[in-house]
């Protein structure tokens, strides 16, 4: 998750203050996770530094509060082309278990017993997804069904890949 | 040992020069949610034939409630599938003669309960499941959802110690099916049933609060071996 995108996406929408784009921040995205105050001023810093942002007024008082920030053409610009951009389609994890298995039949380990554990893994998390889908509001539920068909589409790849095991070690050790 | 509710141990069965189960260990507390996996003709469904009593292992044991039920003969097995067991399964399980509150009053009728105490005993199922106003509708009347609500009712009506899914949601899409397993579980939860569910699929598996898996006729582990003391 980016946050200098995610907080000019939030810009987009209208000025906001600091505290308005931390409480929608943590709501939509945080997943249990806050955005530190700290890092939500810094981040407003260097895109204000870099002309994404504008400080709009400054109210009388003191503190961070009394800034608005106004989200600039550059800023708007920059959201608009990493929101029309596809994100890297290819998931990481097949190619951190391929590795694995891979060497795993290359050294004559268990390579079943590997994925049978994250098999494990996978199940572990795709109960927690389920139980929060089960329960949650229908934001968490579609971001836990986002996991939870992610996670199935790892464990195709496991069961294609186990069925395949001995194929795969003629292949990759040598007689 | 009181922490466990149902279990196999070392169980061998074949049908004919068929080895289905070479040897299948697992054990399921109370109150616990299984869920069954692997691949197709691995031996799942004859597992779980096993457990319930349904079929007799060739060798190997089956224990329910701290008694060994594998010795005993057919009666005693039937009476106990009807007195401490439920079943849901994926096909074919409703009587087509019967309405769906005859059906879910099905296995207490079976269990000698008089006609109107078990259609008194079938009805609350009706509105606790979303099936309000199908009492009287025969299965044919009944989209698959609805029809396989009314046989998870029928499943749990006995209050059953323990309830067998062997791929309960098999023949429904994916919304419908989560409704019904949403349902099954919150109702599990809420009487402590223990659940044997056998399903291939992941995202059926991931409401269960653990998972094995048959290969090959036995069991395996998915998490690193505890070691038990
Ligand atoms: N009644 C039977 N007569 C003969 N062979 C049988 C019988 N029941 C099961 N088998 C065989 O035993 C093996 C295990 O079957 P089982 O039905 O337990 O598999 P399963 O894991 O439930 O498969 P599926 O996912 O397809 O339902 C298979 O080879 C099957 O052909
Ligand atoms: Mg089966």
């Amino acid at each position: 998750m980016s946050v200098p995108l995610t907080l000019l996406g939030l810009l987009e929408r209208e000025p906001s203050h600091g505290y308005d784009l931390k409480r929608d921040y943590d709501t939509y995205f945080g997943r249990g996770r806050p955005l530190p105050f700290g890092q939500v001023y810094a981040t407003l810093g260097r895109l204000a530094r870099d002309g994404k942002v504008v400080i709009s007024e400054v109210q009388p008082g003191v503190g961070p509060e009394r800034k608005r920030y106004v989200i600039t053409e550059a800023g708007a610009t920059e959201f608009d082309a990493w929101l029309t951009e596809p994100i890297e389609a290819e998931p990481h994890l097949q190619s951190v278990l391929f590795t694995k298995v891979v060497l795993a039949l290359m050294l004559g380990r268990p390579a079943q017993e590997y994925l049978d554990i994250q098999r494990g893994a996978h199940l572990e998390r795709m109960h927690q997804l389920t139980e929060i889908r089960r329960r949650g509001s229908l934001v968490d539920g579609l971001l836990a069904d986002h996991g939870l068909f992610h996670l199935e589409a790892d464990l195709r790849w496991i069961d294609t890949t186990v069925a395949r095991l001995d194929a795969l070690r003629a292949e990759v050790v040598k007689p | 040992m009181t922490d466990t509710m149902i279990e196999a141990r070392d169980v061998v069965r074949s049908f004919g020069q068929t080895p289905a189960l070479r040897g299948a260990t697992v054990a399921v507390a109370p109150g616990e949610i299984l869920a069954i996996m692997g691949p197709s003709g691995s031996g799942k469904s004859t597992l779980l034939h096993c457990l319930a009593g349904i079929l007799v292992p060739d060798s190997g044991e089956i224990h329910f409630d701290g008694r060994r039920v594998d010795t005993l003969d057919e009666a005693r097995r039937s009476a106990l599938r009807r007195d401490s067991f439920g079943f849901v399964f994926q096909f074919g399980q409703l009587v087509p003669e019967l309405t769906a509150e005859e059906n879910v009053a099905l296995p207490l009728l079976l269990g000698g309960t008089r006609r109107e105490a078990a259609l008194r005993q079938a009805r609350p199922w009706f509105a606790r499941l979303g099936l309000d106003g199908l009492e009287r509708r025969r299965s044919g009347e009944l989209s698959g959802g609805q029809a396989q609500r009314v046989a998870l009712a029928r499943g749990l009506v006995t209050s059953p110690k323990v309830l067998f899914a062997d791929e309960p949601t098999g023949s429904l899409d994916s919304l419908t099916g989560e409704q019904v397993l949403d349902q099954l579980i919150v109702a599990a939860r809420e009487h402590g049933t223990t659940v044997v569910l056998v399903t291939h699929e992941a995202r059926v598996a991931a409401y269960a609060d653990r998972h094995v898996m048959v290969r090959d006729g036995k069991v395996a582990a998915l998490a690193p071996e505890r070691v038990l003391s």
